[in-house]
């Protein structure tokens, strides 16, 4: 088993010894459930098309993804440096991008198993209405997507302090930013608007993937943005070094 | 075994270390003795390769700390200030992660994680999570995550920190056992903790090595003052001044004297003096005594202790 291996074995194992992952989970769980009764079927939930209720229960669940991807991702390197652990790996003959891929990994299997616990929701829907399933493994493709492209993005901010809170405002402040591009693109003018809207992170990003559609170059998209922050994380550790 | 040459460390604008050059033998247990904030972590954190120089080269069993920190990494065993313990591991657990990630087999684990518990005397605390461990007993781990892998090159950086004074002795009898199998690199600011434990010593301040050598060699060779003490008997009614005062006059008339201090007031009828000079003058002092009728019932050359030698070196600019 490589160090990639061994760090993300050693990091799921915390998540499943330590509160937080519980708590992470059981949050999100629970108003995922919520609002899939209060907002996705709402009040007109006997009218309501089984795609469309399923349409809008994978758009409050892709928020939550982000929100528990920003949770599980903080503690993973600035608790290290905190507590001093850090200096075992960085000590050891490991290179930093198996540091930041192997806890990157293991946040993402962690927020995937939380991810795939309210399948409940869409089943409910296959059995009870009519949906395909292509749409269901096509919402859940675009939430691994989404959350391992926030995962990146906190597991950057972690990297960058050693402290938690500090960690989870930066990785709040770029990721509200980037959910927010469209959105301030349609108050801009070009050729800020067109740069700004095709870096969004959700918006025209995800409506595909929550009806269902896969695009590809939204996937490329999520891919790159994590590939993006990873590579940024692994620059950081690097740089400290230096500091 | 190690040696660096022209080694610094800057933190942005600030001088940390450097430049520092030395050379450290295979089988040596080396003490860096000075004061908080010289040096010694960083120093040792370059070593440990967990840390990268600002300039020069450090080579450990002749592999570079830049260009192959891979090589040097499975060679050291590095315990920094803090042990570096996951709180949510058993100890066991803990040990077997350290050897994976330092690259150890599952069978060389296996073998080598009962091993290292029954040196460092944590067998009885193997189930135990670390963050339910006593300070004493972290330490301990932290010592055995450094060892596990066998290191040639043991770097122990503060390892008495924060322990009581029981756990103290029981650490330096762990380093001591430690000496046999590791090269051994040691830190403190604490004096007894180096003198009990190292061959030899390097003493630090402001970034830099100011002095290196045994105790011996550091104590005699290296003290700026010589020191005697001389002790003399009080009283008397043949006419002369046998006070403390005179004898004191007496002794500072003898050129060369720098520092003259009563270090005993003569509780039984007889006065001991600290006499710091410049160089050996204790036939002039002894003779300068007895021309002015006083009895010279003592006199010694004072041993110059590893203390005053580190407060000569470091504190004594700063006092």
């Amino acid at each position: 088993m490589g160090a990639t291996g061994i760090i993300f074995r050693r990091e799921i194992g915390a998540y499943l010894r330590s509160p937080m992952g519980y708590i992470v989970a059981v949050v999100v769980l629970l108003l995922d459930g919520v609002l899939f009764y209060a907002v996705a079927l709402g009040p007109n939930a006997g009218q309501l098309l089984s795609g469309e209720a399923l349409k809008g229960f994978f758009y409050n669940a892709s928020g939550m993804t982000a929100v528990a991807a920003v949770a599980l991702s903080i503690r993973l390197i600035a608790e290290d440096r905190q507590t001093g652990t850090l200096l075992l790996l960085e000590t050891s003959p490991v290179k930093d991008w198996e540091i930041v891929l192997g806890k990157f990994l293991s946040a993402l299997a962690f927020l995937w198993g939380i991810t795939l616990a309210t399948a409940y929701v869409p089943l409910l829907l296959l059995v009870n209405g009519k949906i395909a399933l292509g749409h269901i493994l096509v919402g859940y493709l675009g939430m691994l997507f989404l959350g391992a492209a926030v995962l990146s993005i906190g597991l950057f901010a972690t990297a960058l302090t050693r402290h938690q809170l500090v960690a989870a405002a930066v990785a709040s402040v770029i990721t509200g930013s980037m959910f927010l591009f469209s959105t301030l693109a349609r108050v801009v003018g070009a050729p800020l608007s067109f740069v700004l809207d095709a870096l969004t992170l959700h918006d025209h990003r995800w409506t595909g993937f929550g009806s269902g559609v896969l695009n590809l170059s939204d996937a490329f998209y999520y891919a790159a943005v994590a590939y993006f922050f990873l590579y940024a994380a692994t620059r950081v550790m690097e740089l400290k070094r230096w500091e | 075994m190690v040696e660096l040459t022209e080694v610094t460390k800057y933190y942005g604008p600030k001088r940390a270390l450097g430049p520092v050059s030395c050379e450290i033998v295979r089988g040596d247990t080396v003490g860096f003795l000075g004061l908080n904030g010289v040096g010694k972590t960083t120093l040792l954190r370059i070593l440990a390769c967990g840390l990268r120089p600002s300039s020069g080269r450090v080579e450990i069993d002749g592999f570079d700390v830049l260009r192959s920190p891979h090589e040097v990494r499975k060679r050291v065993g590095y315990l920094p200030e803090t042990p570096p313990v996951y709180r949510d591991m058993t100890v066991r657990d803990y040990l077997a992660f350290s050897g994976r990630i330092k690259g150890m087999t599952a069978e060389a684990i296996a073998r080598r994680v009962p091993e290292v518990e029954e040196r460092t005397r944590i067998s009885e605390v193997s189930d135990v999570p670390t963050g339910h461990l006593s300070e004493g007993f972290r330490q301990r781990v932290g010592v055995a995550q450094a060892i596990v892998h066998e290191p040639e090159l043991l770097i122990l950086d503060e390892p008495t920190h924060d322990l009581d004074p029981v756990q103290i002795m029981e650490m330096r009898r762990m380093i001591r056992s430690l000496k046999d199998s590791h090269t051994i690199l040691i830190s403190s600011h604490i004096l007894p903790e180096i003198s009990q434990t190292c061959d030899r010593l390097l003493i630090l301040d402001d970034g830099e090595i100011v002095a290196t050598g045994t105790e011996e060699e550091l104590s005699g060779t290296l003290a700026r003052t010589r020191r005697m003490t001389i002790t003399i008997r009080l009283g008397g009614s043949d006419g002369t001044d046998r006070t403390s005062a005179g004898a004191e006059a007496a002794i500072r008339g003898v050129t060369g004297v720098t520092r003259t201090e009563v270090t005993d007031g003569g509780g039984d009828r007889a006065v001991t003096f600290e006499v710091e000079s410049e160089e050996d003058l204790r036939s002039a002092v002894c003779r300068a005594l007895v021309e002015g009728g006083h009895e010279v019932i003592a006199l010694a050359r004072s041993e110059h202790g590893l203390e005053r030698v580190f407060v000569d070196l470091v504190g004594g600019e700063r006092s």
